[in-house]
């Protein structure tokens, strides 16, 4: 009795046209395509894109080249470099990251005790020549300088869970 | 001018006459297929993404409507890459040897009452006979390819093609035997009547049966075994590159069209209103209304779209046929109903069963 019923249901088609009201059901629904360059998805505060030093407000870079961040990269992308400076604090000399070795684990921020390494928000840039993906101190303090409002906003958001 | 034109045309010898005139008329079918073949692929993309919660194509000109024009234009500045291995005359025929017939089938459909290029009293052997020279076209690629995939692809479509012509053609059978013609458009007139007398409703499981093959004659999901990207790249296309590659997508797209038109033609009523024969007079006098209700071109037009509609509906919907299944499905299961229906069918017309068979 069983087999025939299931040789019916499957010589009427039953299962074909259930599934063809299912597609047709869709057909009618809202869409949910994003529109990528006019529409965007809402960023998490912890998102992470592109990297950037940070300074003080006084203007004083935070690095204090403790190389943390160069230990605890997994990709070795980070080379760090220091000297005394004149006024007797350590700082870097450079500190280059490789953006096409980086793979954007987040660990560098994570392990920076002065918060002077972070990962920003952005996400749409390009290098149109393999250096261009080589992060210089020079090029990260510029990031830095260029976007420190959103950076200190992302941080203050996410501030009561770190 | 006209007059000019007129009396120009009228001193050429007869047979210049009659040639142009058979010209033309293949003009006036052969771009709007074309036409409606390229949009046909933006209705694909757009149908398919509604159906996957998604817009498709929106940026090439007003919501997309340029995108077919954008793909061929990118199409023709493709190389034509030619294998160094593959039989290079067979390799480049190929592609005109399956678009040719997809192309060559329309001289018999009616598109209304008149509109009809070659009035032929065996249309539908015509049909039969032209599709079938399609499947060369797919051979004939996959091997002068020589490429393993395209081979497989080439045996499978061939295997598949071989297999369903024969449920189609029993299905067209049950078509002949209920219209007692073999003339598209006597077929047509013998459906004439409101949409009870269409033989939709004596020949469902025919109409259903033909519909199936018709979608595994032109090698569309879920039977695209002979293309099956996740299997065997591209089947019997895939070292076709540019024009040539888009050749056969454009025989793929018009063979859909025509199947559909068929489709329409033996089981629908073809250019035949709904409403035939049910409206009086005084309706069908009214200018516009009367035109929109009674029968002609646009309903044929109208039908022809629900089917090619149903071609996408279906690609959205089901995953593809293993192999041994669509082998199964074709020989175990169509054909045997078919016979079936055959004899049925020849019982309901000795019968003289009203109003399909009176008379």
């Amino acid at each position: 009795m069983h087999k025939i019923h299931r040789y019916l249901k499957s010589l009427f088609l039953l299962e074909l046209l259930k599934g063809l009201s299912v597609t047709g059901g869709y057909f009618f629904k809202r869409k949910v395509t994003l529109q990528y360059p006019e529409e965007k998805t809402p960023i998490s505060p912890r998102f992470r894109g592109l990297h950037a030093l940070r300074r003080y407000p006084n203007g004083e870079e935070r690095c204090i080249a403790c190389k943390l961040c160069e230990v605890v990269c997994p990709a070795l992308a980070i080379t760090i470099e220091s000297e005394e400076r004149a006024d007797g604090s350590r700082r870097t000399t450079r500190y280059d990251i490789d953006l096409t070795k980086c793979i954007f684990c987040g660990f560098c921020e994570e392990s920076c005790p002065v918060d002077s390494i972070v990962e920003t928000q952005i996400f749409e840039y390009h290098g149109e020549q393999r250096g261009d993906l080589l992060m210089t101190k020079e090029k990260l303090l510029a990031i830095g300088d260029k976007h420190e409002k959103t950076i200190a906003a992302a941080r203050e958001q996410d501030s009561a869970y770190r | 001018m006209i007059e000019w034109i007129q009396t120009m045309f009228a001193m050429l010898p007869e047979a210049v006459q009659t040639v142009a005139l058979i010209l033309g008329k293949i003009i006036l079918i052969v771009i709007p297929l074309m036409l409606s073949v390229a949009y046909f692929t933006l209705a694909e993309r757009k149908i398919i993404g509604a159906m996957q919660v998604r817009i498709g194509p929106n940026r090439v000109g007003l919501a997309g409507s340029m995108q077919p024009i954008a793909d061929a234009v990118k199409l023709m500045f493709k190389e034509i890459i030619v294998p160094s291995g593959s039989n290079k005359f067979l390799f480049l025929i190929a592609p005109i040897l399956s678009i040719g017939p997809a192309i060559a089938a329309w001289a018999v459909i009616p598109f209304n009452a008149e509109l009809v290029l070659a009035d032929v009293n065996a249309g539908l052997l015509y049909v039969l006979a032209i599709t079938s020279i399609g499947v060369y076209g797919v051979i004939i690629a996959g091997w002068a390819s020589n490429s393993k995939y395209a081979l497989l692809g080439a045996l499978r479509s061939a295997a598949q093609i071989v297999s369903y012509e024969i449920a189609m053609g029993f299905a067209l059978v049950g078509v002949l035997m209920a219209s007692g013609s073999m003339n598209l458009g006597d077929i047509v007139e013998a459906q004439s009547g409101h949409a009870g007398h269409w033989f939709i409703i004596p020949l469902l499981p025919l109409f259903v049966i033909y519909f199936i093959s018709a979608v595994a004659e032109t090698n569309r999901a879920p039977f695209d075994v002979a293309e099956g990207e996740s299997e065997i790249v591209a089947g019997f296309h895939v070292e076709y590159s540019g024009m040539a590659f888009a050749v056969f997508f454009l025989a793929e797209y018009a063979n859909i069209i025509m199947v559909s038109a068929l489709t329409v033609v033996m089981f629908l009523g073809g250019w035949l209103s709904p409403l035939d024969g049910i409206l009086p007079e005084s309706i069908l006098s009214i200018p516009i209304l009367g035109f929109l209700l009674g029968s002609g071109i646009h309903w044929f037009l109208i039908k022809l779209a629900f089917f090619m509609f149903t071609f996408l509906w279906l690609r959205a919907t089901f995953p593809r046929y293993r192999y041994d299944q669509i082998m199964r499905l074709g020989w175990k299961v169509f054909i045997p109903i078919t016979i079936f229906w055959l004899l049925l069918l020849g019982i309901l017309i000795l019968a003289e069963i009203p109003p399909w068979f009176e008379g």
